[in-house]
């Protein structure tokens, strides 16, 4: 703790008044939510009459042993998170703690926030209500692979300088060619491999344009999704939709079954048994995270995105590493394309339906890190999941609205509230030597 | 011959601007009947055997690509075999006019250094208000559609304020907080048109109260009603952006902004008020797009619904590239576009097999990517660089953006 004060000590001096502000309006912010959660949640009809919230414990779609129901009284449970988090702000509010500290602080109010909106969505007094947690995990963790692969697509592509707004059209891209070819060839994983070809593709479309044409990246984005768009559709309409049996007609992905790990309680059949490319999603986060930090690619990345000039000079190939770094991007983002449609075994028009743009806000949110985008993406997922699956509890607050916190929270964030983010330097300005 | 027709005549093969436009043209159409040719499994059987009977092939190609093109251009511009000659012209027209309103929302921050990729938040919230004013408020008919176009107006730029007061005073950068503002957008849709305010009653589905009919703008003439006063509005907008961008003092420190926003500081323009002016100009023009979908007569059913932004925010963006970011090249291009829908819808109607009118995104999208690029169409066409005097407005031709340069880093800055 000594050691933490003494570490903290020179920040807050140089911090000075910024560091001030943000601790009030951060102890503030969580005195509220606090607050919220006291009077909206914890006394607030919902739970009174002595209602108990039930929570179901066994995903019924898949194997594993069965855990009983978990049944407590909403009110005294809601109303004591309620006051560790007002204390927590007051603390907050009051010292100016070290930065370990602070992170904990936040990360305990905002489980027990989410923990007592839960408790009070599923509280009813005749204890008829019921929301089953790992199906909540479940469908996060199913909206939140193509987030992450989108938003390593990227990270990968922008931490070397490239803007890629063009997530979304190598998203649908991908799934499209994964259910041409998948169903052309009778084989999902070679359908999954086109679709990341096909990623790669848009990649080096995005690519070629912006290095070599210097098309300004944000509007090439734009421009190359509506291409996408434009391309699905029309041969979805043409071919697929005239022929599903032989143009778009796929198995689904089984889920693969990690035995021993898989029957770890609850957690284990949401994160244990769940299709191949949800593991790869993970695996890919860890593997760009060691690349990008601790590589020599990810140092010359990092240099060619910050400074490309200087890294020219001690001989880099700035364009050859961009090209690379934004081909790669789009396999990842083609892979995301292929998991949505090898979830559901069809392509329908339009299916990404914008989550381009959000794993486009996973990248920023996650501050272009690979774990913070795995991070944002997995917020961006639970609260997905979270208003879909309590959209039959009939709360009070509209399911349409729970959905819009993600993107009010990312809004916060660019706008600085909750901390800065910064773009690597050289983000979206071509490299024209000379 | 005089010198000038004769600099005229040297400038066609050059990368000037003209040349390039007409040639991009010409490319998306080429890859749009590729992607006809591509989606016919007859035809694809016949390339099939190619080299033993090539004349099949082709010409089953030419035929279908033949057809559609024909078919977009009867329902675009002229249809010799119907009984309303300018029919076609008037649908290019109707469906030109909400393009127009999209694509001066672009332009126009464009030039002072802005990216607005808000337009389907802005349009969607200029929607709500809209509708609300349109089936809530009494009046009598001129004052009632007055209200409905302003109740837009305040809607689209209390948004489009929002982006840029978010830039001005926060630093967060217009495109990001853009994105985010149009999920939210979407997601108030979503609800309101549940809520009790505004849900029809009558109806099962996701639909909204429909506007009363003194809040529905004029048809221009009686025989065709979807010819309406919003395309006079869309003039009015067209000359009102020019005059304020190139006559007016707000408009010379947007420029001023646009070109170099440090020169703009220094000579005392306050860089983030006329940032928040900009961004409030655009979402009021994005504010007309819903109304033109509300009140206009586009839609049979002058209610709001979860679609009703319908892709015009994103295709805005494409019109005023294809404009380079000038009213009056908005104004065309937005015309190019609506002649490509109108013809698309009437070629997918005429066309059998069916061809989808999702090729005219592709085109729309191949030409502005070939317009942003013109040392690809000077590559491909092997053209002659841009010499001074060629034809007026040739330097502009061969310049890598047409966005201005500080649009460039600004959107490198936190994207």
């Amino acid at each position: 703790m000594a050691v933490a004060t003494i570490a903290a000590a020179p920040t807050a001096i140089a911090g000075g008044t910024e560091a001030d502000t943000r601790r009030y309006t951060a102890g503030a912010t969580q005195i509220i939510m606090g607050l919220v959660m006291l009077l909206g949640f914890g006394l607030g009809t919902r739970t009174a009459h002595g209602a108990s919230t039930t929570f179901g414990m066994t995903l019924v779609s898949k194997q594993g042993t069965h855990v009983p129901d978990w049944v407590f009284p909403a009110r005294p449970v809601i109303v004591a998170l309620a006051v560790v988090v007002v204390l927590l702000g007051a603390a907050r509010l009051a010292v100016q703690l070290p930065r370990r500290w602070r992170l904990i602080g936040t990360s305990v109010v905002l489980f027990c926030f989410t923990f007592a909106f839960m408790a009070w969505s599923a509280a009813d007094p005749k204890g008829g209500e019921r929301l089953i947690l790992p199906s909540v995990l479940d469908s996060m963790v199913i909206a939140a692979v193509p987030l992450v692969l989108g938003a390593l697509g990227g990270v990968v592509g922008e931490r070397s300088g490239v803007v890629n707004v063009a997530i979304e059209g190598q998203l649908l891209f991908g799934g499209f060619m994964t259910a041409l070819v998948g169903t052309a060839t009778h084989s999902l994983w070679i359908g999954v491999i086109a679709g990341v070809l096909a990623g790669a593709l848009m990649g080096l479309l995005l690519a070629v344009l912006a290095i070599r044409y210097l098309i300004e990246q944000v509007v090439l984005g734009v421009v190359l999704n509506l291409l996408a768009l434009g391309v699905t559709g029309f041969l979805f309409k043409s071919l697929m939709q005239t022929n599903q049996n032989s143009y778009n007609n796929l198995t689904p992905f089984t889920t693969v079954r990690i035995p021993g790990l898989a029957s770890i309680w609850v957690i284990g059949p949401v994160a244990f048994d769940q299709p191949l490319i949800v593991y790869i999603a993970v695996f890919l986060v860890m593997l760009v995270h060691l690349g990008l930090f601790h590589t020599r690619w990810g140092l010359r990345t990092r240099a060619v995105g910050e400074h490309p000039a200087a890294a020219d000079t001690v001989g880099v190939k700035v364009l050859r590493l961009r090209y690379r770094n934004v081909m790669l991007g789009g396999a990842f983002a083609g892979l995301g394309g292929a998991w949505l449609v090898g979830n559901v075994g069809n392509f329908t028009e339009n299916m990404t339906n914008g989550k381009g743009f959000i794993a486009l806000a996973a990248v920023i949110f996650g501050r272009w890190s690979p774990f913070g985008a795995l991070a944002a993406a997995a917020l961006f997922g639970f609260t997905d999941a979270l208003a879909s699956q309590t959209s039959s509890l009939q709360l009070p607050i509209p399911s349409d609205l729970l959905t819009t916190l993600p993107y009010v929270a990312t809004l916060f964030a660019v706008a600085g509230l909750i901390g800065r983010v910064r773009a690597p330097a050289a983000d979206g300005k071509p490299y024209i030597k000379g | 011959m005089s010198d000038r027709l004769k600099r005229i005549l040297a400038g066609i093969g050059s990368a000037n601007t003209v040349t390039v436009t007409v040639l991009a043209f010409v490319l998306s159409v080429v890859i749009g009947g590729v992607l006809m040719i591509l989606s016919d499994q007859h035809l694809l059987s016949q390339w099939g055997y190619f080299f033993q009977h090539p004349t099949d092939a082709l010409s089953g190609s030419w035929d279908k690509v033949a057809n559609g093109y024909t078919a977009m251009f009867h329902g675009a511009v002229y249809d010799p075999h119907a009984k309303q000659a300018l029919r076609p012209i008037e649908n290019t027209v109707v469906d030109a006019t909400p393009l127009v309103f999209a694509g001066l929302a672009v332009a126009l921050p464009f030039r002072a250094g802005l990216f607005n990729i808000g337009g389907q938040s802005q349009l969607i919230i200029g929607a709500v208000c809209a509708t609300w004013v349109g089936f809530t408020v009494s009046a009598p008919m001129p004052l009632h559609v007055l209200l409905v176009v302003i109740a837009g107006m305040i809607g689209g730029a209390l948004v489009g304020g929002l982006t840029g007061l978010l830039k001005a005073r926060f630093g967060a950068h217009e495109v990001i907080s853009s994105i985010m503002l149009n999920n939210i957008a979407l997601g108030v849709l979503a609800w309101l048109i549940k809520t009790k305010a505004f849900h029809d009653p009558n109806r099962q589905d996701a639909i909204s109260k429909p506007v009363k009919d003194t809040a529905l703008l004029p048809a221009i003439h009686g025989s065709s009603p979807e010819l309406n006063f919003s395309t006079v509005l869309a003039i009015l907008a067209v000359l009102l952006v020019w005059w304020v961008m190139s006559r007016s003092t707000l408009g010379f420190r947007l420029r001023a902004l646009g070109s170099n926003p440090d020169a703009a500081r220094t000579a005392g323009i306050s860089v983030s008020r006329n940032q928040v002016y900009a961004m409030l100009l655009a979402g009021a023009l994005m504010g007309l797009v819903a109304v033109t979908q509300i009140s206009g007569t586009l839609s049979a059913s002058h209610a709001m619904t979860t679609t009703l932004d319908n892709g015009i925010g994103f295709t805005g963006i494409t019109v005023a590239l294809l404009g380079r970011g000038k009213p009056v090249g908005v104004a065309l291009a937005a015309l190019l576009f609506g002649a490509l829908d109108a013809g698309g819808v009437a070629m997918e109607a005429a066309t059998t097999p069916t061809v989808p009118h999702d090729v005219v995104t592709v085109v729309q999208a191949v030409i502005v990517v070939f317009v942003a690029a013109p040392k690809l169409v000077q590559e491909i066409f092997r053209l002659r660089d841009v010499r001074r005097g060629d034809i007026k407005g040739s330097g502009t031709g061969a310049a890598p953006s047409v966005a201005p340069a500080t649009a460039v880093d600004s959107a490198a800055e936190a994207v």
